[in-house]
Protein backbone atom coordinates (compact mmCIF):
# COMPACT_ATOMS: atom_id res chain seq x y z
CA UNK A 1 0.00 0.00 0.00
CA UNK A 2 1.85 2.53 -1.37
CA UNK A 3 -0.41 5.44 -2.05
CA UNK A 4 -3.15 6.75 0.45
CA UNK A 5 -6.22 5.75 -2.14
CA UNK A 6 -5.27 2.31 -2.62
CA UNK A 7 -4.73 2.06 1.37
CA UNK A 8 -8.26 3.69 2.13
CA UNK A 9 -9.27 1.08 -0.09
CA UNK A 10 -8.04 -1.92 1.30
CA UNK A 11 -8.58 -0.94 4.88
CA UNK A 12 -11.83 0.15 4.60
CA UNK A 13 -12.61 -3.45 3.45
CA UNK A 14 -10.99 -4.79 6.20
CA UNK A 15 -12.67 -2.48 8.48
CA UNK A 16 -15.71 -3.04 6.88
CA UNK A 17 -15.86 -6.97 7.67
CA UNK A 18 -14.94 -6.67 10.91
CA UNK A 19 -17.72 -4.36 11.85
CA UNK A 20 -20.04 -7.21 10.54
CA UNK A 21 -18.49 -9.61 12.37
CA UNK A 22 -19.33 -8.13 15.46
CA UNK A 23 -22.88 -7.32 14.59
CA UNK A 24 -23.18 -11.15 13.41
CA UNK A 25 -21.77 -12.29 17.37
CA UNK A 26 -25.40 -10.95 18.78
CA UNK A 27 -26.40 -13.55 16.49
CA UNK A 28 -25.01 -16.29 18.46
CA UNK A 29 -26.06 -14.38 21.30
CA UNK A 30 -29.11 -14.31 20.34
CA UNK A 31 -29.27 -18.12 19.38
CA UNK A 32 -28.18 -18.94 23.00
CA UNK A 33 -31.11 -16.88 24.59
CA UNK A 34 -33.23 -17.85 22.45
CA UNK A 35 -32.83 -21.50 23.32
CA UNK A 36 -32.33 -21.63 26.85
CA UNK A 37 -35.35 -19.92 27.16
CA UNK A 38 -36.96 -22.69 25.24
CA UNK A 39 -35.61 -25.54 27.23
CA UNK A 40 -37.56 -26.53 30.58
CA UNK A 41 -35.38 -25.23 33.33
CA UNK A 42 -33.92 -28.88 34.28
CA UNK A 43 -31.86 -28.93 30.98
CA UNK A 44 -30.86 -25.11 30.95
CA UNK A 45 -27.47 -25.58 31.39
CA UNK A 46 -26.71 -28.12 28.70
CA UNK A 47 -28.67 -26.55 26.20
CA UNK A 48 -26.24 -23.47 26.59
CA UNK A 49 -22.96 -25.58 27.14
CA UNK A 50 -24.06 -27.21 23.85
CA UNK A 51 -25.25 -23.95 21.61
CA UNK A 52 -21.84 -22.57 22.64
CA UNK A 53 -18.97 -24.99 22.56
CA UNK A 54 -20.58 -24.43 18.79
CA UNK A 55 -17.84 -21.88 18.67
CA UNK A 56 -14.67 -23.22 19.04
CA UNK A 57 -15.70 -26.70 17.17
CA UNK A 58 -16.63 -24.61 14.19
CA UNK A 59 -13.93 -22.39 14.50
CA UNK A 60 -11.17 -24.20 14.07
CA UNK A 61 -12.65 -26.57 11.79
CA UNK A 62 -13.69 -23.91 9.24
CA UNK A 63 -9.90 -22.77 9.82
CA UNK A 64 -8.66 -26.08 9.30
CA UNK A 65 -10.52 -26.76 5.79
CA UNK A 66 -14.21 -24.77 5.63
CA UNK A 67 -12.07 -21.81 4.14
CA UNK A 68 -10.21 -23.60 1.48
CA UNK A 69 -13.48 -25.95 0.16
CA UNK A 70 -14.96 -22.36 -0.78
CA UNK A 71 -12.38 -21.47 -3.11
CA UNK A 72 -11.16 -25.03 -4.03
CA UNK A 73 -14.79 -26.36 -4.79
CA UNK A 74 -16.92 -23.99 -7.22
CA UNK A 75 -16.44 -26.74 -10.17
CA UNK A 76 -17.80 -29.48 -8.13
CA UNK A 77 -15.27 -30.52 -8.25
CA UNK A 78 -15.78 -32.87 -11.07
CA UNK A 79 -19.05 -30.73 -12.53
CA UNK A 80 -17.71 -28.24 -14.39
CA UNK A 81 -13.57 -28.60 -13.71
CA UNK A 82 -11.30 -29.78 -11.16
CA UNK A 83 -10.55 -28.41 -8.14
CA UNK A 84 -9.48 -24.35 -8.16
CA UNK A 85 -6.01 -23.50 -6.63
CA UNK A 86 -6.67 -21.37 -3.09
CA UNK A 87 -3.02 -21.04 -1.52
CA UNK A 88 -4.22 -18.47 0.22
CA UNK A 89 -6.80 -20.62 2.35
CA UNK A 90 -5.26 -23.76 2.95
CA UNK A 91 -4.42 -24.61 6.60
CA UNK A 92 -0.51 -24.19 6.40
CA UNK A 93 -0.71 -20.82 4.68
CA UNK A 94 0.92 -18.18 5.62
CA UNK A 95 -2.25 -15.77 4.37
CA UNK A 96 -3.91 -17.25 6.92
CA UNK A 97 -1.98 -14.89 10.09
CA UNK A 98 -1.05 -11.70 10.59
CA UNK A 99 0.51 -10.97 7.00
CA UNK A 100 2.21 -7.50 5.58
CA UNK A 101 1.59 -8.22 2.12
CA UNK A 102 4.62 -9.86 -0.07
CA UNK A 103 3.56 -13.32 -1.95
CA UNK A 104 1.59 -14.67 -4.08
CA UNK A 105 -1.74 -14.20 -2.57
CA UNK A 106 -3.41 -11.67 -4.93
CA UNK A 107 -4.42 -9.12 -2.32
CA UNK A 108 -5.96 -11.59 0.57
CA UNK A 109 -3.57 -11.52 2.48
CA UNK A 110 -4.96 -8.62 3.68
CA UNK A 111 -9.00 -9.26 3.53
CA UNK A 112 -7.98 -12.84 5.01
CA UNK A 113 -8.69 -13.16 7.94
CA UNK A 114 -12.22 -10.56 8.36
CA UNK A 115 -13.30 -12.29 5.62
CA UNK A 116 -13.25 -16.05 6.58
CA UNK A 117 -14.63 -14.57 9.99
CA UNK A 118 -17.72 -13.25 8.33
CA UNK A 119 -17.84 -16.66 6.34
CA UNK A 120 -17.50 -18.08 9.97
CA UNK A 121 -20.26 -15.94 11.53
CA UNK A 122 -22.13 -18.12 8.84
CA UNK A 123 -21.05 -21.16 9.94
CA UNK A 124 -21.96 -20.80 13.26
CA UNK A 125 -25.53 -19.73 12.41
CA UNK A 126 -26.05 -22.92 10.30
CA UNK A 127 -25.35 -25.36 13.14
CA UNK A 128 -27.23 -22.91 15.68
CA UNK A 129 -30.26 -23.52 13.32
CA UNK A 130 -29.89 -27.46 14.03
CA UNK A 131 -29.12 -26.95 17.72
CA UNK A 132 -32.55 -25.16 17.98
CA UNK A 133 -34.51 -28.30 16.88
CA UNK A 134 -32.65 -30.98 19.17
CA UNK A 135 -32.35 -29.47 22.21
CA UNK A 136 -33.27 -31.30 25.80
CA UNK A 137 -32.10 -34.93 24.25
CA UNK A 138 -29.09 -34.92 22.18
CA UNK A 139 -25.58 -36.00 23.21
CA UNK A 140 -23.28 -33.02 23.22
CA UNK A 141 -20.83 -35.33 21.63
CA UNK A 142 -22.72 -36.35 18.72
CA UNK A 143 -24.24 -33.12 18.23
CA UNK A 144 -20.60 -31.51 18.05
CA UNK A 145 -20.34 -34.33 14.88
CA UNK A 146 -23.23 -32.84 13.34
CA UNK A 147 -22.49 -29.07 14.04
CA UNK A 148 -18.53 -29.66 12.41
CA UNK A 149 -20.34 -31.13 9.51
CA UNK A 150 -23.01 -28.93 8.89
CA UNK A 151 -21.06 -25.80 10.15
CA UNK A 152 -17.62 -26.48 8.45
CA UNK A 153 -18.43 -28.94 5.37
CA UNK A 154 -21.97 -28.84 4.02
CA UNK A 155 -22.87 -25.53 4.20
CA UNK A 156 -19.33 -24.35 2.42
CA UNK A 157 -19.75 -26.49 -0.37
CA UNK A 158 -23.16 -25.10 -1.03
CA UNK A 159 -21.64 -21.78 -0.77
CA UNK A 160 -19.03 -22.80 -3.42
CA UNK A 161 -21.67 -24.39 -5.85
CA UNK A 162 -24.19 -21.43 -5.19
CA UNK A 163 -22.98 -18.73 -3.63
CA UNK A 164 -19.87 -17.93 -5.24
CA UNK A 165 -19.16 -15.66 -8.67
CA UNK A 166 -17.68 -18.68 -10.33
CA UNK A 167 -19.90 -21.53 -8.17
CA UNK A 168 -20.98 -24.09 -11.06
CA UNK A 169 -24.43 -23.47 -10.00
CA UNK A 170 -24.20 -20.02 -10.59
CA UNK A 171 -22.85 -20.83 -14.39
CA UNK A 172 -24.93 -23.70 -15.33
CA UNK A 173 -28.33 -23.37 -13.51
CA UNK A 174 -28.43 -19.23 -12.88
CA UNK A 175 -28.86 -20.37 -9.90
CA UNK A 176 -29.52 -17.05 -7.24
CA UNK A 177 -29.93 -16.40 -3.75
CA UNK A 178 -27.77 -13.09 -2.67
CA UNK A 179 -28.84 -13.18 0.84
CA UNK A 180 -28.98 -16.81 1.72
CA UNK A 181 -32.27 -18.48 1.59
CA UNK A 182 -31.06 -21.45 0.79
CA UNK A 183 -27.22 -21.19 1.11
CA UNK A 184 -27.74 -21.06 5.15
CA UNK A 185 -31.38 -21.22 5.88
CA UNK A 186 -32.46 -23.81 3.83
CA UNK A 187 -29.69 -26.33 4.17
CA UNK A 188 -29.53 -25.81 7.62
CA UNK A 189 -33.29 -26.92 8.67
CA UNK A 190 -33.29 -29.71 6.10
CA UNK A 191 -30.30 -31.18 7.79
CA UNK A 192 -31.76 -30.43 11.15
CA UNK A 193 -35.01 -32.38 9.73
CA UNK A 194 -32.85 -35.23 8.76
CA UNK A 195 -31.25 -34.99 12.24
CA UNK A 196 -34.66 -34.83 14.15
CA UNK A 197 -36.23 -37.81 12.45
CA UNK A 198 -33.30 -40.36 13.85
CA UNK A 199 -33.26 -38.28 17.33
CA UNK A 200 -36.81 -39.04 17.96
CA UNK A 201 -39.48 -36.79 19.96
CA UNK A 202 -38.65 -35.68 23.74
CA UNK A 203 -40.69 -38.08 25.83
CA UNK A 204 -44.20 -36.76 26.90
CA UNK A 205 -44.24 -34.98 23.65
CA UNK A 206 -46.83 -37.24 21.73
CA UNK A 207 -49.65 -38.72 23.60
CA UNK A 208 -50.39 -42.35 23.26
CA UNK A 209 -52.81 -41.42 20.02
CA UNK A 210 -49.85 -39.45 18.23
CA UNK A 211 -51.66 -35.88 19.62
CA UNK A 212 -48.88 -33.27 20.18
CA UNK A 213 -48.76 -31.69 22.99
CA UNK A 214 -46.65 -28.18 24.00
CA UNK A 215 -43.41 -27.58 25.35
CA UNK A 216 -43.78 -24.23 25.67
CA UNK A 217 -40.73 -21.76 26.52
CA UNK A 218 -39.99 -21.73 30.36
CA UNK A 219 -38.59 -18.07 29.75
CA UNK A 220 -40.99 -15.91 26.74
CA UNK A 221 -38.74 -12.50 27.90
CA UNK A 222 -35.36 -14.83 27.26
CA UNK A 223 -36.80 -16.63 24.03
CA UNK A 224 -37.82 -13.15 22.33
CA UNK A 225 -35.10 -11.03 23.48
CA UNK A 226 -33.09 -13.56 21.81
CA UNK A 227 -34.91 -13.00 18.94
CA UNK A 228 -34.12 -9.78 18.67
CA UNK A 229 -30.59 -10.00 19.22
CA UNK A 230 -30.87 -12.37 15.82
CA UNK A 231 -32.92 -9.90 13.96
CA UNK A 232 -29.80 -7.24 15.46
CA UNK A 233 -26.98 -9.81 14.32
CA UNK A 234 -29.02 -10.09 10.83
CA UNK A 235 -28.09 -6.82 9.55
CA UNK A 236 -24.35 -7.76 9.70
CA UNK A 237 -25.37 -11.10 8.07
CA UNK A 238 -27.03 -8.93 4.76
CA UNK A 239 -24.04 -6.56 4.74
CA UNK A 240 -21.17 -9.38 5.34
CA UNK A 241 -23.17 -10.92 2.02
CA UNK A 242 -21.98 -8.08 0.00
CA UNK A 243 -18.91 -7.04 -1.35
CA UNK A 244 -18.43 -2.65 -0.33
CA UNK A 245 -17.07 -1.60 -3.36
CA UNK A 246 -16.50 -2.74 -7.04
CA UNK A 247 -16.10 -1.87 -10.74
CA UNK A 248 -19.27 -3.26 -11.71
CA UNK A 249 -19.30 -1.47 -15.33
CA UNK A 250 -19.72 -4.41 -17.73
CA UNK A 251 -17.18 -3.63 -20.93
CA UNK A 252 -15.63 0.39 -21.26
CA UNK A 253 -16.07 2.55 -18.18
CA UNK A 254 -15.82 2.19 -14.57
CA UNK A 255 -18.37 2.62 -12.23
CA UNK A 256 -17.95 1.49 -8.54
CA UNK A 257 -21.29 0.33 -6.28
CA UNK A 258 -21.94 -2.18 -3.44
CA UNK A 259 -22.33 -6.01 -5.37
CA UNK A 260 -23.66 -9.10 -3.86
CA UNK A 261 -21.37 -12.10 -3.64
CA UNK A 262 -22.01 -12.79 -7.25
CA UNK A 263 -20.32 -9.23 -7.89
CA UNK A 264 -23.50 -8.00 -9.67
CA UNK A 265 -24.50 -4.81 -8.81
CA UNK A 266 -26.55 -3.77 -5.52
CA UNK A 267 -27.13 -0.93 -2.91
CA UNK A 268 -27.21 -0.76 1.08
CA UNK A 269 -30.02 1.15 0.86
CA UNK A 270 -31.82 -1.24 -1.22
CA UNK A 271 -31.16 -4.10 0.90
CA UNK A 272 -31.74 -1.95 4.00
CA UNK A 273 -35.62 -1.15 2.39
CA UNK A 274 -36.27 -4.89 1.86
CA UNK A 275 -34.54 -6.15 4.91
CA UNK A 276 -36.79 -4.30 7.31
CA UNK A 277 -40.07 -4.67 4.81
CA UNK A 278 -39.75 -8.55 4.58
CA UNK A 279 -39.18 -8.26 8.41
CA UNK A 280 -42.20 -6.45 8.77
CA UNK A 281 -44.28 -8.58 6.40
CA UNK A 282 -42.81 -11.75 8.13
CA UNK A 283 -44.04 -10.27 11.81
CA UNK A 284 -47.79 -8.96 10.56
CA UNK A 285 -48.61 -12.38 8.97
CA UNK A 286 -47.16 -14.34 11.75
CA UNK A 287 -49.03 -12.18 14.06
CA UNK A 288 -52.16 -13.00 12.11
CA UNK A 289 -51.93 -17.15 11.59
CA UNK A 290 -50.43 -17.48 14.98
CA UNK A 291 -52.97 -15.25 17.02
CA UNK A 292 -51.02 -12.80 18.57
CA UNK A 293 -49.02 -16.15 19.64
CA UNK A 294 -45.03 -13.96 20.66
CA UNK A 295 -43.32 -17.06 19.83
CA UNK A 296 -44.39 -17.57 16.73
CA UNK A 297 -44.79 -13.99 15.72
CA UNK A 298 -40.86 -13.58 16.76
CA UNK A 299 -39.86 -16.51 14.29
CA UNK A 300 -42.38 -15.36 11.86
CA UNK A 301 -40.53 -12.15 11.81
CA UNK A 302 -37.26 -14.09 10.82
CA UNK A 303 -39.07 -16.32 8.42
CA UNK A 304 -40.26 -13.70 6.50
CA UNK A 305 -36.48 -12.18 5.54
CA UNK A 306 -35.53 -15.51 5.05
CA UNK A 307 -37.91 -15.95 2.50
CA UNK A 308 -37.32 -12.80 0.54
CA UNK A 309 -33.55 -13.11 1.35
CA UNK A 310 -32.47 -14.80 -1.70
CA UNK A 311 -33.68 -11.67 -4.21
CA UNK A 312 -33.52 -9.25 -1.45
CA UNK A 313 -30.36 -7.39 -3.91
CA UNK A 314 -33.05 -6.69 -6.57
CA UNK A 315 -36.77 -6.63 -5.18
CA UNK A 316 -39.10 -3.73 -4.34
CA UNK A 317 -39.76 -3.76 -0.95
CA UNK A 318 -43.47 -3.94 -1.00
CA UNK A 319 -42.43 -7.13 -2.66
CA UNK A 320 -40.06 -8.11 -0.40
CA UNK A 321 -42.99 -7.23 2.26
CA UNK A 322 -45.37 -9.09 0.19
CA UNK A 323 -43.20 -12.34 -0.41
CA UNK A 324 -42.60 -12.48 3.15
CA UNK A 325 -46.32 -11.99 4.53
CA UNK A 326 -47.16 -14.70 2.03
CA UNK A 327 -45.06 -17.31 2.75
CA UNK A 328 -45.49 -16.86 6.74
CA UNK A 329 -48.60 -18.63 6.72
CA UNK A 330 -47.65 -21.95 4.52
CA UNK A 331 -44.25 -22.65 6.81
CA UNK A 332 -46.76 -21.83 9.96
CA UNK A 333 -49.26 -24.44 8.67
CA UNK A 334 -46.38 -26.97 7.79
CA UNK A 335 -44.75 -27.10 10.74
CA UNK A 336 -47.70 -27.75 12.66
CA UNK A 337 -49.03 -31.00 9.92
CA UNK A 338 -45.35 -32.36 9.58
CA UNK A 339 -45.17 -32.60 13.47
CA UNK A 340 -48.71 -34.17 13.74
CA UNK A 341 -48.56 -36.40 10.25
CA UNK A 342 -44.50 -37.24 10.90
CA UNK A 343 -44.66 -37.03 14.88
CA UNK A 344 -41.33 -34.99 14.73
CA UNK A 345 -40.50 -32.51 17.82
CA UNK A 346 -39.15 -29.60 16.42
CA UNK A 347 -38.59 -27.50 19.97
CA UNK A 348 -37.81 -24.45 18.15
CA UNK A 349 -39.56 -24.34 14.65
CA UNK A 350 -36.37 -24.13 13.12
CA UNK A 351 -37.21 -26.72 10.25
CA UNK A 352 -40.23 -24.33 9.05
CA UNK A 353 -38.69 -20.76 10.03
CA UNK A 354 -35.44 -21.85 8.39
CA UNK A 355 -35.50 -24.71 6.07
CA UNK A 356 -39.25 -24.31 4.64
CA UNK A 357 -39.26 -20.31 4.15
CA UNK A 358 -35.43 -20.82 2.61
CA UNK A 359 -36.31 -23.21 0.63
CA UNK A 360 -39.65 -20.93 -0.58
CA UNK A 361 -37.20 -18.09 -0.74
CA UNK A 362 -35.42 -19.80 -3.73
CA UNK A 363 -38.15 -20.33 -5.13
CA UNK A 364 -40.21 -17.10 -5.40
CA UNK A 365 -36.43 -15.62 -6.31
CA UNK A 366 -36.35 -17.55 -9.55
CA UNK A 367 -39.91 -16.63 -10.59
CA UNK A 368 -39.06 -12.97 -9.79
CA UNK A 369 -35.75 -12.25 -10.98
CA UNK A 370 -37.15 -14.13 -14.25
CA UNK A 371 -34.07 -13.21 -16.93
CA UNK A 372 -31.54 -11.07 -14.93
CA UNK A 373 -28.17 -11.86 -15.05
CA UNK A 374 -26.88 -13.97 -12.82
CA UNK A 375 -23.42 -12.75 -13.02
CA UNK A 376 -21.26 -9.90 -14.33
CA UNK A 377 -19.89 -12.90 -16.54
CA UNK A 378 -22.67 -12.40 -19.85
CA UNK A 379 -21.82 -16.51 -20.35
CA UNK A 380 -23.40 -17.35 -17.48
CA UNK A 381 -26.97 -19.03 -17.55
CA UNK A 382 -29.60 -16.48 -16.69
CA UNK A 383 -31.33 -16.12 -13.57
CA UNK A 384 -34.75 -18.44 -13.95
CA UNK A 385 -37.40 -20.05 -12.34
CA UNK A 386 -36.11 -24.42 -12.95
CA UNK A 387 -32.38 -23.24 -12.03
CA UNK A 388 -33.55 -22.02 -9.00
CA UNK A 389 -36.14 -24.86 -8.42
CA UNK A 390 -33.12 -27.55 -8.71
CA UNK A 391 -30.96 -25.30 -6.91
CA UNK A 392 -33.19 -25.61 -3.67
CA UNK A 393 -33.37 -29.60 -4.05
CA UNK A 394 -29.66 -29.56 -4.28
CA UNK A 395 -29.35 -27.24 -1.14
CA UNK A 396 -32.10 -28.77 1.19
CA UNK A 397 -32.19 -31.97 -0.33
CA UNK A 398 -28.15 -32.84 -1.53
CA UNK A 399 -26.60 -31.34 0.93
CA UNK A 400 -29.14 -30.20 3.85
CA UNK A 401 -31.55 -33.51 4.54
CA UNK A 402 -29.65 -36.52 3.11
CA UNK A 403 -26.23 -35.68 5.15
CA UNK A 404 -28.16 -34.79 8.16
CA UNK A 405 -29.98 -37.67 8.06
CA UNK A 406 -27.45 -40.41 6.97
CA UNK A 407 -24.57 -38.74 10.00
CA UNK A 408 -27.64 -38.60 12.62
CA UNK A 409 -28.33 -42.62 11.60
CA UNK A 410 -24.50 -43.24 12.16
CA UNK A 411 -24.17 -41.64 15.16
CA UNK A 412 -27.38 -43.04 16.72
CA UNK A 413 -25.99 -46.92 15.33
CA UNK A 414 -22.89 -45.71 17.30
CA UNK A 415 -24.81 -44.78 21.06
CA UNK A 416 -23.92 -41.30 20.06
CA UNK A 417 -27.01 -39.02 19.61
CA UNK A 418 -29.19 -39.61 22.10
CA UNK A 419 -29.35 -39.45 26.43
CA UNK A 420 -30.07 -42.01 28.19
CA UNK A 421 -34.02 -41.73 28.86
CA UNK A 422 -32.87 -41.51 32.98
CA UNK A 423 -31.07 -38.29 32.01
CA UNK A 424 -33.76 -37.02 29.74
CA UNK A 425 -36.34 -37.75 32.72
CA UNK A 426 -34.15 -36.22 35.50
CA UNK A 427 -32.86 -33.51 33.51
CA UNK A 428 -29.75 -33.19 31.51
CA UNK A 429 -28.08 -30.44 34.51
CA UNK A 430 -28.99 -33.45 37.14
CA UNK A 431 -25.15 -33.29 38.27
CA UNK A 432 -24.98 -29.73 38.53
CA UNK A 433 -28.20 -28.97 40.10
CA UNK A 434 -27.50 -32.01 42.60
CA UNK A 435 -23.62 -30.61 43.25
CA UNK A 436 -24.91 -27.21 43.41
CA UNK A 437 -27.15 -28.23 46.16
CA UNK A 438 -24.64 -30.36 47.87
CA UNK A 439 -22.39 -27.11 47.54
CA UNK A 440 -25.04 -24.71 48.90
CA UNK A 441 -25.68 -27.39 52.23
CA UNK A 442 -22.02 -27.02 52.85
CA UNK A 443 -21.89 -23.52 53.51
CA UNK A 444 -25.12 -23.63 55.45
CA UNK A 445 -23.85 -25.91 57.95
CA UNK A 446 -20.36 -24.04 57.76
CA UNK A 447 -22.82 -20.84 59.12
CA UNK A 448 -24.74 -22.48 61.59
CA UNK A 449 -21.24 -24.32 62.93
CA UNK A 450 -20.09 -20.45 63.17
CA UNK A 451 -23.33 -19.22 64.96
CA UNK A 452 -23.06 -22.20 66.85
CA UNK A 453 -19.74 -21.13 67.95
CA UNK A 454 -20.37 -17.82 69.16
CA UNK A 455 -20.15 -16.98 72.71
CA UNK B 1 18.36 -12.61 17.37
CA UNK B 2 14.45 -12.66 16.45
CA UNK B 3 11.94 -15.55 16.16
CA UNK B 4 9.90 -13.96 13.27
CA UNK B 5 11.64 -12.39 9.73
CA UNK B 6 13.05 -9.47 10.89
CA UNK B 7 14.44 -7.36 13.72
CA UNK B 8 13.05 -4.41 12.97
CA UNK B 9 10.53 -2.27 10.61
CA UNK B 10 13.51 -0.32 8.38
CA UNK B 11 13.40 -0.97 4.77
CA UNK B 12 10.35 -2.53 2.51
CA UNK B 13 7.61 -3.73 5.07
CA UNK B 14 6.04 -4.97 2.43
CA UNK B 15 8.74 -7.55 1.66
CA UNK B 16 8.28 -8.54 5.09
CA UNK B 17 5.42 -11.29 4.83
CA UNK B 18 4.16 -13.06 7.56
CA UNK B 19 4.90 -11.39 10.55
CA UNK B 20 3.87 -14.42 13.30
CA UNK B 21 7.03 -15.80 14.76
CA UNK B 22 8.66 -19.21 13.39
CA UNK B 23 7.57 -18.85 10.12
CA UNK B 24 8.05 -22.00 8.21
CA UNK B 25 6.45 -24.24 10.88
CA UNK B 26 3.03 -24.00 9.52
CA UNK B 27 2.92 -27.72 8.34
CA UNK B 28 3.22 -29.11 12.01
CA UNK B 29 1.07 -26.26 13.38
CA UNK B 30 -1.28 -28.16 11.48
CA UNK B 31 -1.07 -30.95 12.03
CA UNK B 32 -0.94 -30.30 16.09
CA UNK B 33 -3.94 -28.21 15.45
CA UNK B 34 -5.67 -31.27 14.01
CA UNK B 35 -5.03 -33.68 16.36
CA UNK B 36 -6.31 -31.20 19.21
CA UNK B 37 -8.90 -30.87 17.95
CA UNK B 38 -9.81 -34.92 17.18
CA UNK B 39 -8.28 -35.51 20.74
CA UNK B 40 -11.10 -33.15 21.71
CA UNK B 41 -13.39 -35.06 20.80
CA UNK B 42 -12.58 -37.99 22.14
CA UNK B 43 -12.05 -36.93 25.45
CA UNK B 44 -15.36 -34.58 25.60
CA UNK B 45 -17.32 -38.06 24.07
CA UNK B 46 -15.14 -39.96 26.92
CA UNK B 47 -15.92 -37.79 29.66
CA UNK B 48 -19.86 -37.33 28.52
CA UNK B 49 -20.71 -40.97 28.69
CA UNK B 50 -19.07 -41.65 32.28
CA UNK B 51 -21.14 -38.60 33.18
CA UNK B 52 -23.98 -40.41 32.31
CA UNK B 53 -23.30 -43.52 33.77
CA UNK B 54 -22.92 -42.15 36.94
CA UNK B 55 -25.71 -40.19 36.98
CA UNK B 56 -28.06 -42.83 35.88
CA UNK B 57 -27.02 -44.94 38.70
CA UNK B 58 -27.09 -42.51 41.23
CA UNK B 59 -30.33 -40.76 40.03
CA UNK B 60 -31.73 -43.11 37.82
CA UNK B 61 -33.95 -45.00 40.18
CA UNK B 62 -37.68 -45.41 39.60
CA UNK B 63 -38.57 -43.96 43.16
CA UNK B 64 -36.02 -41.03 42.21
CA UNK B 65 -37.52 -40.20 38.63
CA UNK B 66 -40.84 -39.79 40.27
CA UNK B 67 -39.37 -37.72 43.13
CA UNK B 68 -37.66 -35.44 40.54
CA UNK B 69 -40.20 -35.24 38.19
CA UNK B 70 -42.96 -34.57 40.10
CA UNK B 71 -40.86 -31.27 41.76
CA UNK B 72 -40.21 -29.84 38.49
CA UNK B 73 -41.26 -26.23 38.41
CA UNK B 74 -40.12 -23.92 35.99
CA UNK B 75 -38.83 -21.23 38.99
CA UNK B 76 -37.33 -23.54 41.85
CA UNK B 77 -36.62 -26.72 41.38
Amino acid sequence: MDNELTALGIIFTEFYYWITVVIMFLIHVGFCMYEVGASRHKNHMHTLMKNTMIIPLVTITFFFFGWWIYFAFPNGPGFIGGLVEAPHATIYSEAMAPHMGAGDFNGWERINGVFWAAFLLFSWTAASIVSGAVIERIKTSGFMVLAVAIGSFFWIIDAAWGWHPDGWMVQVLGYHDAYASGVIHGIAGFFALGVLINLGPRIGKFAADGTPRNINPRNPWLVTIGLFLIYTGFWGFYVACNIPMWDVQAGDGVFYSATNIYLGPTTLSGITFNFLMSLSGGLMAGYIVSKGDPFWTYSSGLAGIIAASAGNDLYHPIQAMLIAAITVPVIYKMHYWVERRFKIDDAVGAVAVHGYAGFFGMIWAGFMLWGYPSSPNTEYAAINPLGNFIGALIMCGVLGFIPGWVIAKILKSAGMLRVPPEIEITGLDIGLHEADKADEQGIINAELEYVRSRT
Amino acid sequence: MSTGNFENWAGEIAEIGAIYPFVGTEGLLAIAGVVFWLWWHFKQAKIEEQQFKDQVERYGSKENMMKLVSREDPEDP
